[in-house]
């Protein structure tokens, strides 16, 4: 296939000396303008530019810059010196220089006003900058080190191997425990409560290698059947990960009373850019006034009112409290989303701390964030194609067809039709009907 | 109960106080005995619904309960005066069930002690959009009708202001023009309402239509509302004729006349109409509305004017105002001053109640919470006592 299309391209550049050629791919550029001074009739030179194909085998490891682990030790040596060295210039200690004041001396050495936090100026360990690669897998006669190789995913294979040794190791252990009459039945599910397994994603990262998700299933499954065999152990905990307790408590506000001895409790509440403040009074008829309105003037759409029920509805209080809000900006939905949570916050007050316990658990305090991020895709980034540098026709014209070529396009005109109807020609099968891209 | 009467005399003596006459507002009874006596071991349709289906009858004890309108009746005395919600609510429960309020039994106390010797008295009903101003003032026709006085309804005045099709400059007046379809429409439905009175009243001039076609003096009022419905180029005059005959003669005692008018702000207000030529036309220069203007002046006597203030088919008024003063404007309010103001407002518990039980006894609620507690408190929270909103609320979707 490459040796043809080199030929290919080289019978073209002879044919189409008169058009204008378009740069495919191009890693490498030769010039081959003094070769067609064989072809009689008139020669007008033009830049023609013909990608030559490297037939190596190890095209792999040119097309992905390998980070050696020479590299890897050289740069974290850099980078344990540069954070002595910025220890030094902020004035603190070496010794006890931890990421968080890296990171801090960071932002203050090289203020950035960028909007997105990704792309400001940082300092962080190599391990976790250059991502993680696999070593070369196979020596200098080919031959592949692993002996699942071949599998394609040699990390994810062994791995499961390995698991399901354990399980026959632990069956075989317990079968001679309970011919020896000694099996006892343990409690082995307590160190499940509070950790979860990993995702597939934590999972790639361990392993540096793709999984697909009936992978990741059977992999949890193998995992839970380890699990129902026998103890945990070290193993299984290296491969769950701690579910965080939510340990941020509701400051419940103090109840304060008013002139007439009216108990009462103010907060606040956002959302979006709507701000809200609420005074619930503890004792009610089930009336709210917003503004000074009524709130069936105020809100003439039933959802709204709905939205304000709720905090009530749902610690079974409805027309026991008296509420005065005050709300300003954001739009009829969310206003009333902001009286909402400024009204279940000032109910903390006055309900038991299990309630309040409950009400974290339905989300009513948390703050429902628009999530207004553009596509983080809008810049769509030019890195060249990630095929090969092959010659390859259809591949081309379609590009071309698509348009993507002309982002790329270095000198010359666009691949013309008449290179697709030679490409047909030639293959007989691409049945392309390219129009002329010239612009 | 007692926080709604106060909230109604506060409410009174907001408004403008010296132009009005002040009527004392009567003490509420306490309802627990009354209560009492009616419910104990019948039906829970009792609760809701009352037997006394005469509204001369109704008094205090009756608040909160439905009484039953003969639906022979409701085609007579409303061809065209219940709001659509209700006509569509009377067809599915296949009766017409109107709850007994607070605002109609003192319009009703007061109609009933009036003296018809003294000039028409002017009653305002007003309230927030969808609390029951429209459905009391039924309440009111169906007692008159009862009592056999000649009813003038006009379902809604804001219907006469606007989107019509057809103006034409008037015969009588040229300054005014006639909305002939409309009066029309009104004529044949006044017609229904008031067959056997029409024989009877005899008109006391004669007017000309044009230059072939008159009708004499002495002829029946029936002639010029016949008059009217057939010629519908001389509906609008027509129309006129009637509301001068009947407020020249209900002095003569022959007859009680009420003058019941709804959504009377429109008549003050700014109309959507153009002429050709694109210029806007302000109200009194429609015969229609400038004749109704005159007939809810109180310069006759013989029978009562009531009329509702109504937001939801006004034009140019904000959402919400309910006030007269916001809603009639200056000249309005001037126009009608004195008039006696009746707020009707919200549903208060017990009548919350009865409404639910009304719906569940129809079987209309069909979601398992209805009966409950919880769910009685969350549509009350949702509809906050508001009879428009809690029939929305209920309705299919």
């Amino acid at each position: 296939m490459a040796a043809s299309c080199v030929s290919c391209g080289a019978v073209v550049s002879q044919r189409l000396l008169l058009r204008p050629r378009v740069s495919l791919a191009p890693r490498q550029v030769l010039w081959r303008a003094a070769e067609l001074q064989s072809v009689p009739g008139p020669q007008i030179l033009r830049l023609k530019h013909v990608t030559v194909v490297t037939t190596k085998k190890n095209v792999k490891a040119l097309r992905r810059e390998t980070y050696t682990v020479d590299f890897i030790k050289k740069q974290i040596e850099e980078f344990n010196i540069g954070k002595r060295h910025l220890a030094n210039m902020m004035g603190e200690d070496p010794e006890t220089f931890t990421q968080e004041d890296i990171d801090r001396a960071i932002a203050y050495l090289f203020p950035s006003g960028l909007f997105e936090k990704r792309a400001r100026p940082v300092m962080k360990h190599p391990e976790q900058i250059f991502p993680k690669q696999k070593a070369t897998q196979w020596g200098e006669d080919g031959r592949p080190f692993h002996y699942l190789f071949y599998t394609g995913k040699q990390s994810y294979y062994s791995l499961m191997h390995d698991t399901y040794g354990k399980i026959l190791d632990i069956e075989k252990h317990k079968n001679q425990l309970q011919a020896k009459g000694l099996f006892s039945e343990k409690d082995k599910t307590t160190d499940l409560i509070g950790s979860r397994w990993l995702i597939k994603e934590e999972l790639e990262e361990m392993l540096v290698e793709k999984l697909s998700d009936q992978d990741y299933a059977q992999f949890v499954r193998l995992m839970e059947r380890l699990l129902q065999g026998g103890a945990a152990g070290e193993f299984v905990q290296s491969f769950r990960r701690s579910v965080t307790v939510q340990s941020e408590k509701q400051p419940i506000e103090p109840v304060q009373h008013d002139a007439q001895g009216m108990a009462f409790s103010t907060s606040e509440g956002r959302r979006k850019s709507a701000k809200a403040e609420a005074v619930v009074y503890e004792h009610g008829n089930g009336r709210i006034k917003i503004n000074g309105i009524d709130y069936l003037l105020y809100f003439p759409v039933l959802q709204d009112r709905e939205q304000l029920m709720f905090p009530f509805h749902f610690l079974d209080r409805l027309g026991k409290h008296d509420v005065t809000c005050t709300v300003s900006g954001g739009g009829r939905s969310a206003q009333a989303g902001a009286i909402r949570l400024a009204m279940a916050r000032a109910l903390c007050s006055f309900v038991t701390e299990e309630e309040v316990e409950w009400m974290r658990q339905v989300n009513s305090f948390a703050h429902i964030w628009n999530d207004v991020s553009r596509s983080s895709t809008a810049m769509h980034s030019n890195l060249p194609h990630k095929s090969s540098f092959r010659l390859d026709c259809s591949r081309l014209i379609r590009a071309s067809a698509n348009g993507r070529s002309r982002a790329r396009r270095e000198p010359a005109g666009s691949l013309p039709g008449r290179s697709a109807e030679y490409c047909q020609e030639r293959r007989g099968r691409v049945h392309l009907r390219v129009a002329n891209t010239h612009q | 109960m007692l926080k709604g009467v106060t909230r109604l005399v506060s409410r009174v003596h907001k408004l403008d106080p010296g132009h009005f006459l002040r009527l004392g507002t009567q003490a509420p009874q306490s309802l627990a005995a009354h209560l009492d006596n009616q419910v104990s071991f019948e039906s829970p349709r009792a609760i809701s619904c009352t037997s006394e289906n005469d509204p001369a009858k109704h008094e205090e004890k009756h608040e909160g309960q439905h009484y039953n309108l003969p639906l022979q009746d409701m085609k007579t005395i409303f061809p065209h005066g219940l709001p659509p919600r209700y006509a569509m609510q009377m067809k599915t429960f296949n009766e017409a069930c109107l709850m007994v309020r607070k605002p109609a039994l003192e319009l009703l106390h007061y109609l009933k002690n009036t003296n018809f010797a003294h000039p028409a008295v002017r009653y305002v009903l007003y309230g927030e959009k969808g609390t029951g101003k429209t459905l009391s003032l039924c309440h009111i026709i169906h007692f008159c009708a009862k009592q056999d006085w000649l009813i003038l309804h006009i379902p809604d005045a804001h219907l006469w202001v606007k989107d019509c099709r057809d103006l034409l400059q008037s015969s009588y007046n040229k300054q005014r023009f006639d909305q002939p379809l409309e009066a029309s429409v009104w004529l044949k439905n006044f017609k229904t309402t008031n067959e056997r009175f029409l024989n009877q009243i005899k008109i006391q001039e004669k007017y000309v239509w044009n230059k072939r076609e008159s009708i004499e003096k002495g002829s029946s009022l029936g002639e010029v509302v016949e008059q009217g419905i057939t010629r519908v180029r001389n509906a609008t005059d027509a129309v006129g004729i009637v509301l001068k005959e009947l407020k020249r003669q209900s002095s003569l005692g022959i007859f009680h006349l009420l003058v019941a008018v709804d959504g009377v702000n429109a008549l003050w207000g700014r109309t959507t109409l153009k002429r050709e030529d694109k210029s806007p036309i302000a109200a009194e220069e429609l015969a229609l509305i400038h004749n109704l203007r005159k007939m809810v002046k109180n310069d006759w006597n013989g029978g009562a004017i009531v009329m509702t203030l109504s937001q939801t088919g006004s034009l140019f008024k904000p959402r919400k105002a309910y006030l007269p003063q916001e809603l009639l404007g200056k000249e309005g309010f001037d126009a009608l001053d004195p008039f006696i103001p009746i707020l009707v407002g919200n549903y208060n518990p017990k009548e919350f109640e009865s409404c639910i039980q009304y719906y569940l006894e129809n079987s209309w609620l069909q979601h398992e919470k209805a009966h409950t507690e919880e769910g009685k408190k969350e549509l009350l929270f949702l509809s906050n006592g508001n009879p428009g909103q809690l029939e929305r609320l209920c309705a299919y979707l």
